[in-house]
């Protein structure tokens, strides 16, 4: 991974901070309020943030967490996390076959959700975007679900966050679209949006949007060796992506920027090519 | 006597079409073998599918060459069908270019027909050269091996044959015309094979009527045989492709089916009232078997799939599994569905209508666990397929069918899924430091 330092050197921000100082202010600024404290003090929340396993466990995703949490604090945006109530959607035993396993999550998390009478979601992972979205309504769970990038598109439109984007001027980047927000869901523009309007220059792969190519992650493949092959799935991708210079990949999952974080650290690019949530890219121009 | 012809055409047509018509009784018998789903929601919407999908070829194109070179053959496989029309109704009742009275329409359409029949044989001869010469690598996998191959290649072999003989049929027929034979009345324009007419100058005209005869009688018992080489080919597609576009999916890519017998199974135990010792009814059906091993655990939408796929090898060559040299591909799952599907039909025909059990499944020994294992779940050949046809949903099924019944997941996936059910989340971290992130640095 690449150091925060680093990182904000080579975008070119200016200013005397270093890695310790930016963490120090994340620190006191991060507001994050649970749904039990809402719900003890009589409140209710506009948006439940469902943070998702990888955003609350994995130490590359947590940064996303903390980004968009940062977007939303700077954004005064109304929202909650269930905390220690959250568990797994259950996604990855789905699509592993265990049916079984899936709707027991889901009928927990339904309880818990309707009890809270959450109306609307937000997260940062497609994942959990799509089995909330598309998979917990048959079982008694009818949410108004949204991606993050979505969610952002739309602050931005409500004037509630804006973007100076000066420091991505001239930067190449390009968006790797996840295969459960793309062509399971057919979001493929909520990010580009975004990307735009950093005033960067957003260029596409060979294989993107409808025929972007998968990280290799889903389908639980995630938590398992991949089958015998010549390649990884990761690897092919990142490739794709270097071929084209960019000088930022963008993603807007998890698994995906796991996936190709440790494709660009294969080809020894981790000095050239950065892997960044599009939350991560946003709090950036914001100087959060 | 001159009725002969008549009576052997009516005799060639019935036949051609009556064995045409038991073999989708047997295709139909065996696509219901599969287990019921409710199809009937958003008809307007399946329509629109139906006919921007499959008539309109909206997904053709998104390669562009295959696919315009596609909508050459498929325009002309519908209109030059316009002129069958004609040729039954000629052979039936002894006419010549019964349609000839429609005058300057008749030229035109019969002069379209001619331009198509000139592409159809350029766009074959091209599809010939990409599978042959150019060798594509989506026709190489090692699931074309053999029989796929050959019927790839006899598919455009009878296309060849059918377009020369309606051109030479037609040239001949131009050159009577010019020398003023009876019964060969002045009709149609024939842009095309006026050309191939001067062949024929020197020859009498008993010859010419001879080859214009023979061609006209090639050209409609070709058609016949073609039309009945279907179901023995992948070229199914050319009808299946409706109401498989028709019956496709409607719900986001995403959304996968939740199962409802897990679904009862799940509300028992989350029922603190329910029994758990509760003795089932006497008259309960037997509890359902999760997921697929056999194409009779399939859904009739996936068998129906199954049949219609024409084997381009769009999803395969799509598939990040394949792509980096995994033993998945999504055509062969497909291919795989449909032969065993074919085998049990035939199980059931020698069984005089009873499927016996013939120690064979779809799982294992058409389809391995690797390939299953292998899948990454992106919808990329379910994007790819230019017909709606879902690989993905019998991968999904199957691998149910190895976790929920055979407890036979890869290691790696039994701890992840050991992990959600002890603490909610597919890594060993303890539910309770969910929220520890907002306060680590």
């Amino acid at each position: 991974m690449v150091p925060l330092g680093l990182l904000t050197k080579w975008i070119g921000l200016t200013g005397p901070r270093n890695h310790n100082e930016i963490t120090a202010i994340m620190e006191n600024e991060l507001k994050v309020p649970t749904m039990a404290a809402l719900f003890a003090a009589g409140q209710q929340p506009e948006v439940l943030f469902w943070v998702g396993c990888a955003g609350s466990f994995d130490d590359r995703a947590k940064k996303i967490t903390k980004a968009f949490v940062k977007i939303l604090n700077k954004a005064n945006v109304s929202f909650a996390v269930l905390g220690t109530e959250e568990s797994c959607t259950g996604d990855p035993a789905k699509r592993a076959g265990n049916e079984f396993l899936f709707q027991m999550q889901a009928v927990t998390n339904i309880e818990v959700l309707n009890a809270y009478g959450v109306k609307k979601v937000v997260t940062a992972c497609p994942h959990c975007f799509n089995t909330l979205k598309n998979e917990y309504p048959g079982l008694g769970g009818n949410y108004e679900v949204v991606h993050h990038t979505q969610f952002l598109k739309q602050l931005l439109e409500e004037g509630r966050i804006t973007m100076e984007g000066g420091q991505y001027k001239g930067k190449r980047i390009t968006f790797h679209d996840p295969c459960y927000l793309g062509r399971a869901n057919n979001v493929y523009e909520a990010p580009r949006d975004l990307i735009r309007k950093l005033d960067a220059e957003l260029v596409e792969m060979k294989n993107c949007k409808k025929r972007g190519l998968c990280c290799g992650a889903g389908g639980a493949q995630m938590f398992k060796e991949p089958e015998k092959g010549n390649k990884d799935v990761n690897i092919e991708r990142t490739e794709q992506a270097l071929d084209i210079k960019p000088d930022i990949i963008a993603a807007g999952c998890p698994f995906c920027n796991t996936m190709l974080t440790d494709g660009v650290k294969n080809k020894e690019k981790e000095s050239s090519v950065v892997v960044m949530d599009i939350a991560e890219l946003i709090a950036r121009a914001e100087d959060l | 006597m001159d009725y002969i012809p008549n009576i052997v055409f009516a005799i060639i047509l019935i036949a051609g079409i009556g064995f045409f018509v038991e073999n989708i009784k047997k295709l139909s018998r065996n696509i219901k073998l599969g287990k019921s789903v409710d199809t009937s929601d958003n008809k307007p919407q399946r329509w629109k599918n139906m006919s921007r999908i499959a008539l309109g070829q909206t997904k053709m194109v998104v390669r562009p060459i295959a696919g315009i070179l596609h909508i050459i053959v498929y325009l002309g496989f519908i209109i030059i069908n316009i002129e069958v029309l004609e040729i039954i109704m000629d052979g039936l009742f002894g006419t010549h270019r019964i349609f000839a009275f429609l005058g300057g329409f008749y030229s035109f359409l019969i002069g379209s027909f001619e331009i198509l029949a000139l592409l159809v044989i350029i766009a074959v001869v091209v599809f010939w050269i990409r599978r042959n010469l150019i060798k594509l690598g989506r026709f190489l996998n090692p699931e074309m091996d053999g029989w796929p191959k050959k019927d790839g290649n006899l598919i455009l072999y009878i296309e060849l044959v059918l377009m020369v003989l309606f051109l030479t049929m037609n040239a001949a027929d131009y050159q009577l015309q010019q020398m003023d034979v009876a019964h060969y009345t002045k009709a149609g324009a024939f842009p095309v094979s006026m050309f191939i007419a001067p062949l024929f100058e020197e020859m009498s005209i008993a010859s010419i009527i001879l080859l214009e005869r023979s061609a006209w009688w090639l050209h409609i018992v070709g058609i016949l045989i073609f039309l009945n080489y279907l179901y023995y080919s992948k070229h199914l597609h050319i009808l299946l492709a409706f109401p498989n576009t028709y019956f496709g999916k409607l719900r986001p890519k995403g959304q996968f089916d939740n199962l409802e017998a897990v679904t009862k199974e799940v509300r028992l135990m989350m029922d603190p009232s329910a029994d758990p010792f509760a003795a089932p009814d006497g008259d309960a059906p037997l509890p359902e078997k999760f997921g697929a091993s056999d194409v009779m655990d399939l859904k009739w939408v996936q068998l129906l799939n199954a049949y219609t796929c024409t084997e381009c090898g769009r999803c395969t060559s799509e598939c990040p599994a394949n792509q980096t040299g995994k033993k998945l591909s999504p055509r062969k799952i497909m291919m795989d569905t449909r032969d065993r599907l074919e085998e049990v039909g035939k199980n059931i025909d020698t069984n005089k209508g009873a499927f016996v059990d013939d120690g064979k499944q779809l799982l294992g020994d058409y389809i391995t666990h690797e390939e299953l294992w292998a899948c990454t779940s992106c919808n990329a050949c379910v994007e790819a397929c230019p017909v709606s046809i879902d690989p993905l949903s019998i991968i999904m099924d199957m691998r149910q069918y190895l976790v929920m019944e055979q407890s036979a997941a890869p290691s790696d996936l039994n701890n992840m899924m050991g992990n959600i059910e002890n603490n909610g989340a597919p890594w060993p971290f303890n539910q309770m430091d969910r929220l520890n992130w907002s306060k680590e640095s």
